[in-house]
C-alpha cells in the first residue's frame, strides 16, 4: 500500500514536471515577455535591464527551475494585462467554477446512477426506451446549444430563471459563494444542468452497460438460486460490482468538468476560471495561461489519485495484491 | 411418494426462427438420500431442466408443459415469490465454476449470513455461529478465521466448498449440482464429490447431479438418466446404464469414454451423433505435397531435448531485484521426445504442463536451461531468420477452439497464413489447392473454406486449427488440452484423427492433458508434473499397470473407476 501509494506520488510528481515545461515554454515561445510588458517608447538600453532584472538572460534549466519553484509556491508572477498577481486573480474565480462542478457532479450522480440501474433492470420497458433515446439526445446536444435553449426556455420565455452571473455571494474568509443566498442558487440552476446533462448521460449509459453484464454472472445467478429477494441480489450484489468502472469514468468526469466548464461559462457569463482563461488567451496574457494550465493538471493528478485509492476501498481483491 | 418428481418436463425457446424445443416430455424422479445423474453432451437440455425446477429458466425459455412436484406438492404453479422462498429454504443449487459463483466483493460470512438469516430468521450472532458450523462441516480448515476472507483468498476446491455450504444454509431437501466438479482438479474433484456423497446420505437430502462426465456419474449416482437433444433416451441405474447399456446413443456415448483400464487402437461408434467423416484415404499422401520429402535435416538420436528448464515469473513486482517475489512454474525440467512417438505430459493445473510446451515452441523464454530441436539448441538462436526455419517444423494445437482462430479471417486465410508466411508455396493457386485438400483430410470438406470460424462447431474449429498446424508441414506437434473442451464423443473423433495423422505423417507429438484416460489412449510415453518438477517420465502402459513416483500413484488413484463400462465394440491395442 505505502509503495503503491509512493509509486503514484512518483508518476504524479513527473506528469507535473511535463505540464510545468509545457507552459514554461509557451512564455519562451509565443511572444516575447518583454514586449508584452513595455510600451513602445521603452529604449533599448531599458529593455536590456528590464530582461536582465527577470533573469531572461539566464540558462534555460535555471529559468525553469525558478519557475517551477515558483508555482509550487503559487506564484505564477503578475498578469500582462492586468498587472496584479495571477494567483489571486486564479483564487477569486475558482470558487465559482468549483463549486459549478460541485452541483454538477452531484445532479450527474444523482440521477445518472438510479437512471442507470432503472434502464438495466428494466431493459425492455417502455420507459427505460424513452429514458435510453433521451440520453442519446443529451450525448449528442453540444453543450452551448444546451445552455442556449435553457436560457430561452426559462430565462427569455418563462422568466424564471436568471440567464448570467453568480448572483449575490457572500464572502466567507476569502471563499466566496452562491450557496447561501437564494438568488445564488438560482443562478446556479441553469448553468450546473447544463454542465451535467452530458455527464450524466454518460454515467447513466455507463451503469447501464455494467450492470447489464453484472446481472449475467454467475453470482448473480446463483444468489438468486439462494432464494435472495431481487432488492437485494441488484443493489448488495451486482450494483457494488458495478462501482470500480463508474469510480473510474466519473472521477476523470469530475476532472473535464473543471476543465471544460469555459464553454458552460462563457454561455451563462459565469465568472469562473474558464471565463478568466477565455479572456487571457484574447489577450495573449501567457502566464494566466500557464497557471490555467498548472492548475487543471494538478486537479486531474489529485482526482485520479483519489479514484485510486478508492478502488482500494471498493475491491477487496486490489488489498490483497498488494499486502 | 417421491421427494422430487418431474412429470412430462416440457421447455421451449421461442425464437425468431421457431420454437426450440429444449426440453421434451422428461419424467424424473429422486428420492431422500438417492443421487441421480442427469448425463449428456451440450446442448442436450439437461442444465435447463435444473434451471426450470428452481424457477430459474432464462429468457425466453419457458415451461410449456408438465409439473415438478416437491413432497408431492406441485411447485411449478406457484407465484415467483413463493417460488423464491422455495429456492435456497427447500432446494439448494450448485453450480460449475467455484471462481465466479460467490460475489468478490463481500466476505464469505457476509454472504452465508445473508442467506442465513433470510430463511432461518436467527439473528446476527446465531447466523454467525452458524456460518462458521457450516464451513466446519464442508471441511474447511480453521473456519473461525477462514469465514472472515473475502472469495479470492480461497482456492477453486476451497470455494466449491463455500458454494456447498452456501447451498446448505438453509438445510433443504433437494440439491441440484450442475457441473459440480467440472472446473476442478481431479484430486479436489474426488474430494468434493466424496463429501457431497456424505452430505446426502447423514441429512438424507436427494441430490440431482447435471454432468457429461462419465468418471463422476460413475463414482457418485445411484441412478443415471441420459439426455440427448431434449429427450430421456434412457434411464436406470448407474451399473447397468455404464455396463450394459440399450439405447444406442447411450452405446456410442459410452464408446467414446477414453478407457483408464485398457489401451485402444481407436474410439469405436462414435458416430451416433455427427457422421464421422469417412476418410479413407481421400489423399494419397506418399505423393501429396502433405507428405513429400521435406527440406529438413535429417535428425539422429531424439528430435526435443529439453534440459534443465526453468521458468521465473515475478508474482510481486518491485523496482530492486531483491525485493521482487518470483515463482518457479517450471523448476528444472529435463526430458526428451524420440522421433515418432507421442510424449505426453500430465499433470493438475498450475504443474507448469503448459508453460513447458510454450517453452518449446518458444513463446516464452526460459530463465534457465535449453531446449534443443534436431540437436540444435533453440535459445541460443538470436536471428529470427534462422528460428523461422525451426518454427515451421513444430506447430501448436491449443486448447479453446473459440479464442485460437480469428474470428475476422475466413478459414481458407487462416489455414494459407502459414503456408503464405513461409513462403512454402510457388503461386496462390497452389496454396488454395493445398488449403483445400487440407480441410478435406481433417474431414471438413471444401465448402468450409469460404466460411468464418464463428460458423462452426467447437469439434470442428479444433480440425481448423488441426489443418493449420499441418499446413507447414511439421514434423513436430505440440497439442496442449486439444480436446478439454469438447464433448467426449466431439473428443474421440479429435482423438481419432490425430492418431490417424500422426501414423500417416509420421508426426512426433507431444500432448499435454490433465486427463489421465486421455493420455493412456494417445501417448507412447509420458512425463508426470507436479509444481513445476517432473517426478516420473516412464512408458504410458507402466505408467498405468506399475507407477513408481508416489504421486503418479496418487494421481491413479483418484481417477473415477470406470471399471465396468461396456466393452461393446472396442479393439484393443495388440490384441
Amino acid at each position: 500500500m505505502v509503495s503503491f501509494l509512493f509509486k503514484r506520488l512518483l508518476q504524479s510528481f513527473v506528469v507535473m514536471i511535463t505540464v510545468a515545461l509545457i507552459a514554461f515554454s509557451m512564455f519562451r515561445f509565443v511572444g516575447d515577455p518583454i514586449n508584452n510588458m513595455v510600451g513602445q517608447d521603452t529604449t533599448q538600453q531599458e529593455r536590456e535591464e528590464l530582461r536582465e532584472k527577470l533573469g531572461l538572460n539566464d540558462p534555460f534549466l535555471v529559468q525553469f527551475g525558478r519557475f517551477t519553484l515558483n508555482a509550487a509556491q503559487g506564484d505564477f508572477g503578475l498578469s500582462y494585462k492586468y498587472r496584479v498577481p495571477v494567483s489571486e486573480m486564479i483564487f477569486e474565480r475558482m470558487p465559482a467554477t468549483l463549486e459549478l462542478a460541485f452541483v454538477s457532479a452531484i445532479i450527474a450522480l444523482f440521477f445518472g446512477i438510479p437512471l442507470g440501474v432503472y434502464t438495466a433492470l428494466k431493459r425492455k420497458g417502455i420507459l427505460s426506451k424513452f429514458i435510453m433515446t433521451m440520453s442519446l439526445v443529451g450525448v449528442s446536444l453540444p453543450t452551448f446549444l444546451t445552455g442556449i435553449l435553457l436560457i430561452l426556455l426559462f430565462g427569455v420565455m418563462l422568466r424564471w430563471l436568471p440567464t448570467f452571473g453568480r448572483g449575490d455571494v457572500i464572502e466567507i474568509g476569502s471563499w466566496t459563494t452562491g450557496f447561501l443566498t437564494v438568488s445564488g442558487l438560482k443562478s446556479l440552476i441553469l448553468p450546473s444542468i447544463t454542465l451535467a446533462l452530458f455527464q450524466l448521460t454518460l454515467i447513466m449509459r455507463l451503469v447501464r452497460a455494467e450492470m447489464l453484464e453484472v446481472l449475467r454472472t454467475d453470482f448473480v445467478k446463483f444468489a438468486k438460486a439462494r432464494g435472495l429477494p431481487d432488492r437485494a441480489v441488484h443493489f448488495k450484489h451486482a450494483l457494488k460490482n458495478t462501482l470500480v468502472p463508474v469510480i473510474t469514468i466519473t472521477g476523470l468526469q469530475l476532472g473535464s468538468l473543471i476543465a471544460f466548464a469555459i464553454i458552460t461559462e462563457s454561455v451563462f457569463q459565469w465568472p469562473g476560471m474558464g471565463l478568466m482563461f477565455i479572456q487571457a488567451i484574447s489577450d495573449v496574457d501567457i502566464p494566466v495561461m500557464a497557471a490555467y494550465l498548472v492548475l487543471i493538471a494538478f486537479f486531474f493528478v489529485v482526482i485520479n489519485m483519489i479514484v485510486d485509492l478508492l478502488y482500494y476501498a471498493v475491491d477487496p481483491r486490489l488489498r490483497a495484491d498488494n499486502e | 411418494m417421491d421427494l422430487l418428481s418431474i412429470k412430462n418436463l416440457e421447455i421451449e425457446f421461442p425464437s425468431r426462427r421457431g420454437t426450440v424445443v429444449a426440453v421434451n416430455d422428461v419424467n424424473l424422479t429422486v428420492q431422500p438420500g438417492e443421487v441421480l445423474g442427469v448425463v449428456g453432451e451440450s446442448g442436450a437440455g439437461k442444465s435447463t431442466i435444473g434451471n426450470a425446477v428452481i424457477g430459474l429458466l432464462e429468457p425466453p425459455g419457458r415451461m410449456s408443459g408438465g409439473e415438478v412436484y416437491l413432497k408431492g406438492e406441485q411447485i411449478n404453479n406457484l407465484s415467483s415469490e413463493e417460488k423464491r422462498k422455495i429456492r435456497g429454504r427447500r432446494i439448494g443449487m450448485i453450480f460449475q465454476d467455484p471462481l465466479t459463483s460467490l460475489d468478490p466483493l463481500q466476505t464469505v460470512e457476509q454472504q452465508l449470513v445473508e442467506t442465513i438469516e433470510l430463511h432461518l430468521k436467527l439473528g446476527e450472532a446465531k447466523a454467525k455461529e452458524r456460518a462458521i458450523d457450516l464451513l466446519h462441516q464442508v471441511g474447511i480448515p480453521n473456519p473461525e478465521l477462514r469465514v472472515k476472507h473475502y472469495p479470492h483468498q480461497f482456492s477453486g476446491g476451497m470455494r466449491q466448498r463455500v458454494v456447498i455450504a452456501l447451498a446448505l444454509c438453509a438445510e433443504p431437501e433437494v440439491i441440484i449440482a450442475d457441473e459440480p466438479t467440472t472446473a476442478l482438479d481431479v484430486s479436489i474433484q474426488a474430494q468434493i464429490l466424496e463429501l457431497m456423497r456424505k452430505l446426502c446420505q447423514e441429512k438424507q437430502v436427494g441430490m440431482l447431479i447435471i454432468t457429461h462426465d462419465m468418471g463422476v456419474i460413475a463414482d457418485i449416482t445411484d441412478r443415471v438418466a441420459v439426455m440427448y437433444r431434449g429427450n430421456l433416451v434412457e434411464e436406470g441405474t448407474t451399473q447397468k446404464i455404464l455396463g450394459n447399456p440399450d439405447h444406442p446413443y447411450t452405446k456410442s456415448l459410452i464408446s467414446a469414454v477414453p478407457r483408464p483400464d485398457i489401451r485402444l487402437k481407436r474410439f469405436p461408434m462414435v458416430d451416433y451423433i455427427e457422421k464421422e467423416e469417412d476418410r479413407k484415404k481421400l489423399l494419397d499422401i506418399s505423393t501429396h505435397w502433405l507428405g513429400q520429402a521435406r527440406d529438413f535435416d535429417a535428425v539422429e538420436g531424439p528430435l526435443v531435448e529439453v534440459e534443465d528448464l526453468v521458468m521465473t515469473f515475478v508474482t510481486k513486482p518491485a523496482f530492486l531485484k531483491k525485493n521482487r517475489q518470483t515463482f518457479n512454474a517450471v523448476n528444472g525440467v529435463s526430458f526428451e521426445i524420440r522421433q515418432g512417438e507421442v510424449f505426453g505430459l500430465v499433470g493438475e493445473s498450475g504443474s507448469g504442463k503448459s508453460t513447458v510446451a510454450r517453452m518449446i515452441s518458444g513463446l516464452y523464454k526460459p530463465a534457465k536451461g535449453a531446449v534443443k530441436f534436431g540437436g540444435t539448441n533453440l535459445t541460443e538462436i538470436k536471428s529470427e531468420k534462422e528460428l523461422d526455419y525451426f518454427r515451421r517444423q513444430m506447430q501448436m494445437i491449443f486448447q479453446d477452439p473459440f479464442s485460437s482462430l480469428n474470428g475476422r479471417m475466413r478459414v481458407m486465410d487462416i489455414v494459407a497464413e502459414p503456408i503464405r508466411f513461409h513462403k512454402l508455396t510457388s503461386s496462390n493457386a497452389e496454396t488454395e489447392g493445398i488449403v483445400m485438400d487440407l480441410l478435406e483430410h481433417v474431414g471438413l470438406g471444401r465448402q468450409a473454406a469460404v466460411r468464418f470460424p464463428h460458423e462452426f462447431s467447437g469439434g470442428q474449429r479444433q480440425r481448423i486449427s488441426i489443418a493449420r498446424a499441418l499446413a507447414t508441414r511439421p514434423r513436430f506437434l505440440i497439442c496442449d488440452e486439444p480436446t478439454s473442451a469438447l464433448d467426449v464423443s466431439i473428443q474421440a473423433q479429435i482423438l481419432n484423427l490425430l492418431k490417424d495423422l500422426q501414423e500417416e505423417l509420421g508426426l512426433t507429438m507431444l500432448f499435454i492433458s490433465h486427463d489421465l484416460p486421455v493420455i493412456r489412449q494417445m501417448c507412447d510415453r509420458v512425463g508426470v508434473m507436479k509444481m513445476g518438477e517432473l517426478v516420473e517420465v516412464t512408458e504410458t502402459e507402466k505408467l498405468f499397470t506399475a507407477p513408481e513416483a508416489p504421486y503418479s500413484q496418487e494421481l491413479l488413484s483418484l481417477m473415477p473407476k470406470l471399471d465396468n463400462l461396456s466393452q461393446q465394440g472396442l479393439q484393443v491395442e495388440g490384441a
